[in-house]
């Protein structure tokens, strides 16, 4: 659905549903470069199963209009913005990667709209790698590069995809060349330079959850350790085959988490 | 840090889009040989119908060994994904029928595979969609046949039987300032030799009958999308960008970006056409795949040796193959196929007819039948066959005389043809 965020359109992904007051909602926050398409079986999954869906396209990112936005509080801010232009006054979060420290910072300052957090690979601190941060400021090709093959798990590049007939690799450069220039340095930069991580964990009062890819690479499992430690109760779920791009390495394990944490039943099989 | 890599084509070639089989540890690429997959319970059934989660339901929509095929080839070609199919014919309808209905209208070179143009120039027609055909090395005409119902423009990388290179680069841009997508018919250059998408095309199919099975024993084609195009962008794609009352309202597009083409293309061509992949003809076309790059280069080869020799032989009035410096598109050939320009290509024999029937009649390596791509030696006669329902005038803007012979090289001894195709030309004139 289109809609404003402080005058500029934005877009959500809602399942082809139309927002329903009585339902409970779950947000989707994708990560740097990305867009909502990033949750595309798990937004469906929660769409089709009594929920409203918001899967989200930050400025400048899918359709939503831009300039991109080039800090993690002001990102987090944008949400809070966005669900109460659509008059959803609490809402379950998930957030991916740089979306994950957003769903983090709304959280903190917002804490009466997020009934729950899930970080699905999340690191604090966040660091990106000069080489990459270089490359995406120069709008090099390279950054995209980067982003694929660390943003996957190294088996990814050789082994089967889940979804039938897809290339990951490929799905991921196709993306990721339709950003307007500037928009992946906004992200990567949003994410290296955010440091309120720490005061911000210990601020989260709602239920948390990490899911995790023992393969990932960019945002490896002892880097969420420092915000694991500062979330009380937070559960953690780690799923052995999959790296960074977990919605789509690991759609099912992936799901089958967020299921269980939103309560909706317990998984099957 | 270091630049990350990815793997080579050669290794893609031998391993994308397969690990180990979990369930029994097969290095192969286990055959499938199912209809159906038993569901987990009623739930796991509505989330796979309803897209909630990844994984087969009925083999005509999707199979595990398809399945390897398919991100094979998109990881060759450097594309989303793919979709593999009956035959190439099964591929180029898919793309069509994805992307428009009646009242759609196609631009598309006039140097066609005859399959090809008996499917846009005929049968399509009865379904309401229209083919312009253009000569393909004329800019212009593509620019002047686009019209405001155009969904594709359309063309072959190699021009069949004539060679025609297509100019992508080019002609993508033409198409791209439309708002509109070209497809590419990649058969005869495979990922070995071209890579369309890197010059500008948005989608290519191969039949890959041909060199990427290229042991000749399977029908089958594969379709494949660079994720490239932007079809909410363009506005002219109604079938990827408005909801879908087949399909619970879905507006592909927004449903997967990137995916939209090849998501609609298989809920909707594969599950209502059904022109699906079996699994064996899949493990067929994967075997030949894992050589491709080791066979590619010989047949360039082979190919070029036997051009060498043509061209020199007193019975032989035109070689048409585009390294020649004769050839219109040599300089464009340079510029877009550095490896090499495929092993399917003309000639024209002395004596007309009568002399191509005997000098076909008279070859012992070569074998005398329709097709191309093989690992053997192949010769045809397009005149009367591939290209016998085209008019004259037809016929001619593709380049095709009556004298004109076609020959596939294949993989055996280079001198060996060459010794084959003397012999044969020594008897077409007697």
């Amino acid at each position: 659905m289109n809609f404003e965020v402080g005058g500029r359109g934005a877009f959500a992904y809602t399942a082809a549903h139309e927002l329903d007051p009585a339902k409970p909602t779950v947000v989707f926050v994708h990560g740097a470069g990305l867009d909502h398409s990033s949750f595309g079986l798990q937004s469906r999954y929660f769409g089709y199963h009594g929920r409203n869906v918001l899967a989200l396209d930050l400025p400048a990112h899918g359709r939503s209009d831009g300039p991109a936005l080039s800090d993690i509080r002001e990102m987090a801010d944008w949400v809070s913005e966005a669900l109460r232009s659509l008059k959803i006054p609490k809402a379950a979060v998930v957030g991916h990667s740089m979306g994950s420290l957003v769903t983090l910072e709304l959280a903190a300052r917002h804490p009466e709209q997020a009934e729950r957090i899930a970080f699905v690979g999340v690191a604090f601190p966040m660091k990106v790698g000069a080489p990459f941060l270089e490359a995406a400021k120069a709008n090099d090709y390279s950054a995209f590069d980067m982003h694929t093959i660390w943003g996957h798990g190294a088996q990814v590049a050789l082994a089967g995809n889940p979804s039938p007939g897809m290339w990951m690799h490929g799905d991921a450069l196709a993306r990721l060349e339709r950003l307007a220039p500037g928009v992946l340095y906004a992200g990567l930069k949003a994410c290296n330079d955010y440091a309120a991580g720490l005061e911000s964990a210990a601020k989260v009062k709602c239920p948390a959850l990490f899911i995790l890819g023992r393969r990932d690479v960019m945002t490896p499992l002892r880097a969420a350790k420092a915000l694991q430690e500062r979330i009380a109760g937070a559960k953690t779920v780690e799923i052995a085959a999959s790296g960074h791009a977990l919605m789509a390495e690991a759609p099912d394990a992936t799901l089958d988490a967020l299921i269980e944490f939103l309560s909706l039943e317990k998984p099957k099989g | 840090m270091a630049a990350p890599k990815y793997p080579s084509l050669d290794t893609l070639a031998l391993h994308a889009g397969q690990s180990p089989d979990p369930a029994t540890g097969s290095r192969a690429v286990p055959i499938y040989q199912t209809t159906s997959y038993v569901f987990r319970d009623t739930e796991h059934a509505a989330s796979l119908f309803n897209m909630e989660r990844a994984g087969h339901v009925y083999s005509r929509i999707s199979n595990p060994t398809v399945a390897v095929l398919e991100e094979r080839m998109a990881a060759l070609e450097g594309g989303v994904g793919a979709i593999a199919t009956a035959s190439g014919q099964a591929a180029l309808h898919l793309a069509v029928a994805t992307l428009m209905g009646a009242g759609g209208h196609i631009v598309a070179s006039a140097s066609l595979y005859g399959g090809s143009h008996n499917l846009l120039g005929y049968t399509l027609k009865r379904f309401g969609i229209d083919t312009t055909f253009v000569n393909p090395r004329r800019l212009d005409e593509w620019k002047r046949a686009i019209r405001a119902n155009t969904r594709l423009l359309f063309g072959e990388t190699l021009g069949n039987p004539g060679l025609d290179v297509l100019d992508i680069p080019s002609i993508s841009a033409i198409a791209h300032e439309a708002k509109l997508p070209l497809l590419v018919d990649a058969t005869f250059t495979t990922p070995v030799l071209m890579k369309p998408f890197a010059l500008g095309a948005d989608l290519l199919y191969h039949s890959a009958t041909k060199f990427l099975g290229g042991h000749g024993v399977a029908i089958a084609g594969v379709l494949v999308d660079s994720g490239r195009f932007d079809w909410e962008a363009s506005g002219k794609f109604e079938t990827l960008t408005a909801p879908y009352a087949g399909f619970h309202g879905m507006d592909f597009e927004e449903e997967s970006g990137t995916r939209a083409f090849l998501l609609r293309a298989r809920r909707e061509g594969l599950r209502d056409f059904g022109a699906c992949m079996a699994p064996m003809t899949a493990f067929h076309i994967l075997q030949g795949i894992e050589t491709l790059h080791l066979r590619m280069p010989r047949h360039v080869e082979n190919t070029r040796r036997v051009v060498e020799f043509l061209s020199r032989h007193s019975q032989v009035e035109k070689v048409i193959y585009p390294e020649l410096p004769g050839h219109p598109d040599h300089a464009l050939a340079k510029k877009l196929l550095p490896n090499g320009c495929g092993a399917v290509f003309s000639f024209e024999i002395t004596g007309g007819r009568p002399a191509g029937k005997r000098f076909i009649e008279s070859l012992r390596v070569f074998s005398h039948l329709a097709n191309v791509g093989d690992a053997k030696s192949l010769v045809i006669h397009p005149a009367t066959t591939t290209h016998y329902r085209m008019s004259d005038a037809d016929l001619k803007n593709a380049g095709i005389t009556a004298g004109t012979v076609r020959l596939s090289i294949g993989l055996e001894d280079a001198q060996d043809l060459i010794d084959d195709l003397e012999r044969a030309l020594k008897a077409s004139a007697k």
